[in-house]
């Protein structure tokens, strides 16, 4: 492949983003120009992606589509390439942001030019995340994506958006700042920042521990796991629905991707002393949050606490490590990446009509918003895990492989469930039925057009792969498979080389 | 004397100096054209630098002058300086009538007293060096002087660097009175662990160096005298001096006593960690960008001195890259500065900044990317400097440096974020002038893009300064 496609689809946007920089702006024709550009290159970005994936060879477990370039000299080159796990988590970005830029004209009035700008330079930042192969050019791209997030929640977000932005700003650059630390050390120690070649090299097996904490620290946060997670909450609430969305959606899957590249693929031993830390905090995450999210009364906090939840069968099945926990934790994370998204939409949707994000304020709903209604059912129900969404494929291969590690923490995990559905159906019985209490609920519009596309498109892919989620796992499968083997090798060679 | 050409540079100057003052003298009203003509100066030291084979290390005066690749890479840094705060002050000058012939000319003294000193490979012309410049810039300090803040960062600076320039004579003195010379050279030969007259006078010489730079805890008249003085020279504080004071300290440690590193080294390690805790714990309550400025440049320098105390080049080079970047984003961040400005009156407080977004998007995105970039953000240009830092913190394994360097990031984050904040998410207020001179706008211009895109092209500065060998 000579040409540079994933670099083009990383770059895309940015030159979007600086087209429209130099946008005039104008009352309403800018409106369009920016509306028209940014979801030209969004959508472009979309099917170069798809196009990737149908080129993409299932049957390898190799990276593909390798680039590589000398960047700064004798230190680090400029890596990217992609395998089967990756290229879902592009095919996430690149879905979930035309759709974001859709829910952000129709309900951002202030400034909509310098918001999707933001949106634009993001999703090169997290396509960058999903396909480096280098340490530093992954910290590089990790690190940059608080930069537009922080503007999107301060700028664009509700009353307290001030505390939420530094304080989403501060926790990830602390827990960052570590993983800074362990990337140079893995430099000085092998002398190469390069994931294929460190791969092949094992890491040192005295620092594997510290390194892994390191890591830890920084995904742990970002993930987030229990009881790192409390800046997430109020990141959601304060941000507005597409920062919410980008957030949910892919921000939180920087992590989890993580777990998998790194952690589990540089640091064998550690991932093996360190499951059960792990699994410990991944179970307090189910059971805890759930039992927060059934008592509260906003509706997006309840949605966040959620995530928090649904993270946690998702570092559970990581940290398995065999074939269907992996896989069902990738399947997890695209699926939460969809359901959270449309559930933060349809947030925005109502906040938009009623400005208000209480679930006390609402009530009855299915008789004036039937549309809307039977949507959020499809996608509540996804997020509880009904068979028939992908929702139930993540979760029963996540609590497949949690069996065949563990009877207990499969048991304990299960019980979240049954959690989940009590949380997600009292929200939606809460709000969709019951009567009119109020007297504004009344004067409520159905779903307008274009809110139904963009809620439908993502509805469709949500049943679609629940009922078939053949392409997913062929993409993925090889990979895994391949990712387990070089952790079983290395975790042998190492405690070999080291006796 | 036949290789008096490679001092070509600094006799350059010394004569534009005093061509200078004379034409400021005899002709009226000639301000305007002495500030032009000093630029002019500065660009001709510049390609006289350049005329030069840059790679050379040569020796004059017995061995008291050097010039190498560092020496000329500082030069140029320095000189640089000299020509940006020359191009921005112009109209801040004029609006409070200091727009004086003395001000270039002193502008120009104090770099030739910089220059000296970069090149100094001797205790005394180093110290002869040390003092042209300040005593130029404690002139500078107080040259608005019908503003009594601006009299008083004089006095100030004028006690407190007298008194260092002191304790660094008697460090001088020492060294020379067990060493029985003052050549860097020689002194080298002669070090050995056992002469502790020697590690006093060390000692002695590093406290009146931390001063010059202010490393905690040395840095008590830094936040006054950069609150004080114009804002113009506070500009030139921030920069050239740094860059002097750091060569002086890379050339003192590192040619007569990198024998006796582990005399030394405990001293900068506790410098650097100790202006990184305070410079980012104490910028958080500042309300004067000014004084915020200072602060984060004492912090600032102690990633640069952190890099030195590794003991490797690699350390030396990585302080190197951090200050030349730390240039760049002040030159930007000033700039700024020198923007706001309504109805002839300039304001400095962090809440001036109330809404600047909306105001001037342009102004607000610079100063932002110089923010974020200050506080070390990838892939900004100050993320890479403190990349080079930690690696070759790490190189030596200092963990416990690095990690307390990173955490420092994190609360001086804080306080960056803080005016981000204040510029994106607050209010706005009246809007500023925009008559911004040339200079000016082609300054900020050129350090945001040369910050916001240095990461395509990294390895052009890191293949610069690699080749600067000291050890």
């Amino acid at each position: 492949m000579d040409f540079p496609i994933l670099s083009s689809i990383i770059l895309l946007p940015t030159i979007g983003a600086f087209f429209l920089f130099f946008a005039k702006e104008s009352k309403n024709k800018s409106t369009q120009t920016v509306k028209y550009v940014s979801l030209f290159v969004t959508i472009t970005n979309f099917f170069i992606s798809i196009y990737i994936w149908y080129l993409f060879d299932k049957t390898s477990a190799d990276f593909q589509f390798l680039e590589e370039k000398e960047w700064l000299e004798g230190f680090i080159n400029y890596k990217v390439g992609i395998d089967g796990i990756s290229i879902l988590f592009i095919i996430l970005t690149t879905f979930i942001t035309p759709i974001c830029i859709l829910s952000v004209i129709n309900s951002i009035n202030s400034r909509l030019k310098d918001f999707i700008i933001a949106i634009l330079i993001m999703e090169s930042l997290m396509i960058g995340v999903f396909c480096s192969l280098d340490l530093i050019i992954f910290y590089l791209f990790f690190e940059g994506c608080l930069i537009p997030m922080f503007l999107i929640i301060g700028i664009w977000g509700g009353e307290r958006r001030v505390y939420s932005a530094f304080k989403f700003f501060l926790y990830t650059l602390l827990g960052s700042v570590l993983m800074l630390i362990a990337i140079i050390v893995i430099y000085l120690t092998a002398e190469t920042t390069d994931l294929i070649k460190l791969y092949e090299l094992g890491i040192d097996v005295r620092f594997q521990n510290l390194l892994w904490l390191a890591f830890f620290s920084s995904f742990a946060v970002k993930t987030p796991m229990w009881p790192v997670h409390t800046w997430l909450p109020d990141a959601h609430v304060e941000a507005p629905t597409a920062g919410s969305v980008l957030l949910a959606a892919i921000l939180l899957k920087m992590a989890g991707y993580g777990f998998i590249r790194f952690s589990l693929g540089l640091f064998p031993i550690a991932s093996e002393f360190f499951t059960p830390l792990v699994y410990f905090l991944s179970l307090i995450a189910i059971i805890y949050t759930s039992l927060v999210a059934l008592m509260q009364d906003d509706i997006k906090k309840l949605i966040a606490y959620s995530s928090v939840a649904h993270m946690g069968y998702v570092t559970l099945g990581i940290f398995t490590i065999n074939q269907q926990g992996l896989e069902g934790s990738i399947i997890q994370m695209i699926s939460h990446g969809l359901v959270s998204a449309a559930l933060f939409l349809s947030v925005g949707v109502l906040y938009d009509r009623f400005h208000s994000r209480l679930i006390k304020t609402y009530g009855g709903l299915v008789l004036v918003m039937p549309k809307y209604s039977v949507l959020l059912m499809i996608f509540a129900l996804s997020a509880i895990g009904l068979p028939g969404t992908t929702g139930f494929v993540g979760e029963f291969l996540i609590l497949i492989g949690a069996f065949r590690d563990s009877f207990l923490v499969a048991t304990i995990a299960t019980l979240g469930v049954i959690l989940c559905a009590a949380y997600m159906l009292w929200l939606y019985k809460r709000v969709i039925f019951g009567a009119l209490i109020n007297n504004n609920l009344f004067k409520a519009n159905d779903l307008n057009k274009s809110e139904m596309i963009f809620l439908t498109i993502i509805a469709i892919p949500t049943l679609f792969f629940g009922f078939y989620p053949e392409p997913l796992l062929s993409t993925i499968e090889v990979s895994v498979k391949g990712l387990i083997e070089t952790y079983n090798y290395n975790l042998i060679n190492v405690v070999e080389n080291n006796g | 004397m036949d290789k008096l050409n490679i001092i070509y540079p600094e006799i350059f100057i010394s004569l534009s100096i005093m061509f200078l003052l004379l034409l400021g003298v005899f002709k009226n009203n000639s301000s305007n054209l002495v500030i032009s003509l000093s630029v002019v100066a500065l660009i001709g030291t510049l390609i006289l630098i350049f005329g030069y084979p840059i790679n050379t290390n040569l020796e004059i005066f017995n061995g008291s002058y050097k010039i190498d690749y560092m020496s000329s890479y500082m030069k140029i840094l320095t000189i640089l300086s000299g020509i940006f705060v020359l191009l921005t002050s112009l109209k801040f000058l004029k609006i409070f009538k200091i727009l004086n012939i003395e001000y270039p000319i002193l502008i120009l003294c104090s770099i030739l007293g910089m220059m000296v000193m970069i090149s100094s490979n001797d205790l005394i012309v180093f110290y002869i060096g040390l003092e042209l410049q300040s005593l130029a810039l404690y002139v500078l300090a107080a040259f608005n002087r019908d503003e009594i803040k601006s009299s008083e960062a004089g006095l100030k600076y004028f006690v407190l660097s007298a008194l260092s320039s002191g304790l660094l004579l008697y460090g001088c003195s020492l060294i020379y009175g067990f060493s029985g010379t003052t050549n860097f050279d020689e002194i080298s030969y002669l070090m050995n662990n056992d002469q502790y007259g020697l590690t006093f006078g060390i000692v002695f010489i590093i406290v009146g160096l931390a001063f010059k730079i202010s490393a905690v805890p040395f840095h008590m008249w830094a936040p006054d005298v950069y609150e004080g003085s114009p804002t113009s020279v506070t500009l030139f504080f921030a920069v050239a001096p740094k860059v002097a004071a750091l060569t002086v300290i890379i050339r003192f440690l590192y040619v007569p006593f990198i024998n006796v590193i582990d005399q030394w080294q405990l001293i900068i390690i506790f410098l650097s960690i100790a202006s990184m805790i305070f410079g980012s714990i104490a910028a958080i309550g500042q309300k004067n960008l000014k004084r915020l400025i200072a602060y984060s440049s004492i912090g600032h320098m102690g990633y640069a001195l952190a890099g030195l105390c590794v003991g490797t080049n690699l350390g030396i080079q990585s302080s190197i890259i951090y200050i030349s970047i730390y240039l760049v984003m002040n030159f930007g961040f000033f700039s700024c500065l020198f923007m706001l400005k309504r109805n002839d009156k300039y304001f400095e407080n962090i809440e001036d900044l109330s809404g600047l977004a909306k105001n001037h998007p342009l102004i607000s995105l610079s100063l932002m990317i110089i923010l974020f970039s200050l506080a070390g953000i990838p892939p900004l240009a100050g993320f890479f400097a403190k990349l080079y830092i930690f690696k070759a913190v790490l190189h030596q394994s200092m963990y416990y440096l690095a990690i307390i360097g990173l955490l420092t990031t994190v609360i001086a984050a804080y306080y960056y974020l803080r005016i981000i904040k204040i510029m994106y998410f607050d209010l706005e207020k009246e809007k500023y002038d925009k008559d911004y001179n040339l200079g000016l706008k082609f300054t900020l211009t050129v350090s945001t893009i040369l910050i916001l895109f240095y990461f395509v092209y990294p390895s052009k500065l890191i293949n610069i300064i690699s080749q600067i060998n000291i050890i």
